[in-house]
């Protein structure tokens, strides 16, 4: 099986509320996913179970070759994880952030010492890695954060609203990260509502309600649903479910 | 094993970078050390006294000199009962003794006389005690008065105030009666019981307000792990303030140190394990650390209180002294001031040490279980 | 009007919808009062005591009885030999020892003043005198009934009234201090908290662009706080006059008005506080440096004044909970009048005016 993540009928209920609602997908490896919704939709739920920081309820799942609910310490191994909200530490440094992360992932030191080389170059920041993160400009921080969830060079990274209140300019060089890591292999599972994002990915779904109402390339998805932009297919489907 | 070494090196530079952390650590212990134990000194001395000698006698001011001689009373006068009355009422004193006009008259010629004490006894421990002192300073005062006036009267007089038994006393471990002999340990136990509850409590709820935890959450790191490289640097913190404590006491109040120095810190290291896994357990249960911080007080202030820092335990009715069954800081007050004061020796704490022990096994276990890493 | 009204609300819904933060508050003074009232006294009962008898004759026997009957004393352990004493209080945890020598029924009958050791633990020298005192009225009572003792010519009588507590309960003693505590707690340090998480969150910002003036902000956060606060000592009160059957024994309206200037006073404090910190944490922990600590500690609550050291008595004039306890104490239990209690009063409305002038300066400040 060569598929990076893989589920069926995945659900997550909260009580009587289903946040995830039965989702089927596949995402091969390297591959760029976008999962798109709008806020509320059971987008970052979704992706909390494939990351094994929740519970389905029901359907199953494997990611990078383990089952969520068997292996979810192999599964923790092989991917990296960026959430929406910041969450390094502001008051260490970039190097201590990197060493630390380095550190639970369980690299050697020496490891930790190439990658952190490796890092701090590919980010541009060798000058200010004995700055505490707290004074650095927030496009920064999110550059520095995808690249200490990949600190221990996972298969596949979860990314979540990673661009979230950063500049255009910051949101271009992100994104010109992100193919990198794909250029490498990576399978980059990213959640955005960002639309123009979306033409960026290979392949996107398009959630709604807690399920998955599209699925395809942007091309396929545009060409199928008759739209000139995937913001426009976003607003058809939104507006078709709420007024149901 | 390398895991949790990446932590505590973690924890370590945070809580140095901290800047309101730091004085919480270095500067509480100092304040709790140097002021607790003058203020919290509540021997009953410098009762404040106010006669009313409306006789002006002989015999009055005779009676009015061995108040002053007393080393318990801070004597005032006043004329009449009513100002005393009014000093009472404005807190300004404790009691007053009416000396009643024709005291020495009545005392010389009718054969007895009397006095009249109030006491505001709002605080009814120091009410009881200041009585007992009034009442032995006339019994003495009354033996002076026979002996002078009425010598013939001795022998059946003293036989008669009578006392066969010759009772007599000793102070044990504490012979000067030095009250902070009593508090100082006391209070290192409240020390280092404050710094690991609350800041181990704090301390995990604060990555949950930050967001960093999920981080943590995805990688494959073991909850032990991440509990014990939290819980270890407050673990070494406690232990070191301590020995910052102990040195401190023994140079501002040079409180005794009996027993063995290694048995303390034994005891405080399981003891602390058992304090920091309240902490974590908190923590829990907490989402902001304005809550954690809150639930700690609550718990803390309850359990200072009924720990036998301030009052004794036997004299809690029985259901409360149930209760203090499931109090660690009963526990270590007893056992520091057993081996630092008395010289207990293992023997003698080995059964307490097993209950905190147990009890630290059992608070460290729910906590980890009920900390989840997924919902 | 209504704005400020609209604004009450909100910060009301703020306490109502976290449950947690209200249950304690209200807890607090519940669990305070009920620990302070039957668990925590500082009388003695029950004191563990040792006995090492050489004697064992009925006038032992009797003595033993006599003490262990009392209320004040419970028999630990019986000694066998003297040698075991120090053990006694190393392992037996007890806090007297009494020791009867050889002979001593023969003694006592032959006047022969046998000899009776109290041995006490004087590591809580308080503990230790109060037994020693027990325990030696204990044995005189006995003596005095033994040998029978007529009235005696030009004997002095002391009478004693304890006043305003007959049953010397220390409850009486704790309650004026617990509705101190509490009142502080929740009108200074919620009030801080409050408002510099508003800071903290930034929805200062938004509130001072708002039409509404500084003033008609700060006092709609805090009225909220003065409810919570009155209810607060409206449960301390129902049960301290329920469950202990304290006495109010001056005017209630007076209780209440002073206590709403206390109110006042801490509420003064807290927005003083919040004035000068940037984050919630900074607030809570200068709160309790110095507000909750000067209140426990150099208020007169527990620990006399007197017995301080002159630098600590000098700070303690400047806690308000001092003056606050002397006016809850008079006004409660010794039915003060305003007459009585006008000095603590006009300094709490000094300390109350001095602060407020105070923040609202700093609040000035920072507007411009």
């Amino acid at each position: 099986m060569n598929q990076a993540i893989w589920a069926e009928s995945l659900t997550k209920k909260f009580g009587s509320f289903t946040a995830v609602d039965a989702i089927s997908f596949e995402v091969g490896q390297g591959e760029i996913f976008g999962f798109l919704g709008a806020n509320g939709a059971g987008k970052t739920t979704a992706m909390r179970m494939l990351s094994g920081l929740s519970f389905p309820t029901s359907g199953k799942a494997r990611v990078a070759g383990f089952d969520v609910y068997k292996q979810p310490d192999q599964i923790k191994r092989h991917i990296g994880y960026m959430s929406q909200k910041f969450s390094l530490y502001e008051d260490l440094t970039v190097q201590e952030n990197i060493r630390f992360f380095g550190g639970i992932y369980g690299l050697s030191l020496k490891e930790i010492r190439t990658k952190t080389a490796q890092l701090l170059e590919e980010l541009d920041l060798e000058w200010i890695a004995k700055t505490q993160v707290r004074s650095l400009p927030l496009g920064w921080k999110q550059k520095l954060a995808f690249s200490v969830s990949q600190v221990h060079t996972p298969s596949i990274v979860f990314l979540d609203e990673p661009t979230g209140g950063v500049d255009p300019i910051t949101r271009r060089q992100f994104w010109e990260m992100i193919y990198r890591a794909a250029d490498r292999g990576v399978t980059v599972f990213v959640t955005t509502h960002y639309m123009d994002e979306a033409e960026y990915c290979d392949r996107i779904s398009i959630m709604v309600d807690g399920q998955i109402a599209a699925m395809g390339t942007p091309e396929e998805l545009k060409r199928d649903n008759n739209v000139p932009s995937i913001n426009e297919l976003f607003v058809q489907l939104a507006r078709h479910t709420s007024s149901k | 094993m390398k895991t949790i070494l990446f932590i505590i090196q973690k924890e370590f530079k945070q809580i140095f970078r901290n800047k309101s952390m730091l004085p919480i650590l270095f500067v509480m212990p100092f304040i709790q050390l140097i002021i607790l134990p003058f203020a919290a000194d509540y021997e009953i001395k410098n009762i404040r006294l106010t006669i009313v000698d409306m006789d002006q006698s002989v015999l009055s001011r005779q009676l009015n000199s061995h108040f002053q001689a007393s080393p318990f009373f801070n004597v005032s006068y006043t004329l009449t009962p009513e100002e005393a009355e009014a000093l009472i009422q404005h807190n300004d004193s404790d009691l007053y003794l009416e000396i009643p006009p024709r005291f020495e008259y009545r005392l010389l010629k009718e054969q007895r006389a009397s006095l009249h004490l109030s006491i505001d006894a709002i605080n009814g421990s120091k009410a009881g005690v200041s009585q007992a002192y009034v009442q032995s300073i006339v019994r003495d005062f009354n033996k002076e008065v026979i002996a002078e006036w009425v010598p013939q009267l001795q022998p059946r007089a003293l036989a008669a105030i009578g006392q066969p038994v010759d009772i007599t006393y000793q102070n044990w471990f504490n012979p000067d009666l030095d009250y902070n002999t009593f508090m100082v340990p006391g209070i290192l136990v409240l020390l280092i019981t404050m710094i690991a509850g609350f800041l181990s409590g704090m301390n995990i709820v604060k990555e949950k307000e930050i967001g960093t935890i999920e981080q943590i959450n995805v990688t494959p790191i073991k909850k032990y792990q991440f509990v014990i490289g939290k819980l270890l640097p407050f673990w070494l913190l406690g232990l070191m303030e301590l020995a910052i404590g102990m040195v401190l006491g023994k140079i501002i109040f040079d409180i005794p140190f009996v027993g063995s120095i290694s048995l303390v810190f034994a005891f405080a290291s399981v003891y602390l394990l058992l304090i920091l896994g309240v902490g974590l357990l908190i923590s829990t249960f907490s989402n902001t650390q304005q809550q954690s911080m809150f639930l700690t007080w609550f718990f803390m202030v309850i359990f200072i209180l009924m720990s036998g820092l301030f009052t004794p335990i036997e004299s809690m009715p029985h259901w409360a002294q149930v209760l203090t069954w499931f109090n660690p800081i009963a526990y270590f007050v007893d056992v520091i001031r057993l081996v630092m004061l008395k010289g207990s020796g293992w023997v003698d704490i080995k059964q307490t040490f097993f209950q905190i022990l147990a009890f630290a096994i059992a608070v460290n276990g729910l906590a980890v279980w009920n900390y989840r890493k997924r919902s | 009007m209504k704005t400020f009204w609209a604004f009450v609300k909100k910060e009301t819904l703020h306490i109502l919808r976290d449950p947690r933060t209200l249950v304690i508050l209200l807890g607090m003074p519940i669990a305070q009062v009920v620990l302070f009232g039957f668990a925590i006294t500082n009388e003695l009962n029950d004191a563990r005591i040792a006995i090492f008898d050489a004697s064992g004759d009925p006038v032992t026997q009797e003595i033993s009885d006599r003490l262990t009957s009392s209320g004040f004393f419970q028999l630990a352990i019986k000694l066998d030999q003297e040698d075991q004493l120090e053990r006694a209080f190393q392992h037996d945890r007890v806090k007297l020892a009494v020791v009867f020598p050889p002979e001593f029924q023969e003694r006592f009958f032959r006047e022969d003043r046998p000899q009776i050791q109290l041995i006490a633990d004087a590591t809580d020298p308080n503990t230790a005198t109060t037994l020693i005192a027990y325990a030696s009225a204990i044995i005189r009572q006995y003596e005095q009934e033994k040998k029978g003792s007529a009235a005696l010519p030009y004997s002095i009588q002391t009478e004693v009234r304890m006043r305003y507590n007959e049953e010397l309960k220390s409850v009486y003693l704790f309650v004026p201090g617990v509705i101190t505590i509490i009142l502080m707690l929740v009108s200074a340090m919620m009030t801080s908290i409050a408002l510099t998480r508003e800071k903290e969150l930034g929805t200062m910002e938004i509130l001072l662009v708002s039409p509404l003036k500084p003033v008609v902000i700060v006092v709609g956060k805090v009225i909220p706080y003065i409810a919570l606060g009155l209810a607060n000592m409206a449960i301390i009160l129902i049960l301290a006059t329920m469950v202990f059957h304290m006495p109010i024994r001056g005017s209630l309206f007076l209780l209440i008005a002073e206590s709403l200037l206390f109110i006042m006073t801490s509420l003064a404090l807290g927005i003083m506080i919040s004035s000068r910190v940037q984050t919630q944490q900074v607030a809570l922990m200068i709160s309790l440096m110095v507000l909750m600590l000067p209140t426990i500690l150099l208020s007169g609550f527990i620990f006399p004044i007197e017995n301080m050291p002159w630098p600590l008595q000098a700070i303690s004039h400047i806690v308000p909970a001092r003056w606050f306890i002397v006016i809850v104490k008079g006004v409660m239990l010794k039915g003060a009048g305003l007459a009585v209690v006008w000095k603590e009063t006009l300094i709490l409305i000094v300390m109350t005016l001095v602060l407020i002038g105070a923040s609202v300066r700093s609040f000035k400040l920072r507007l411009e």
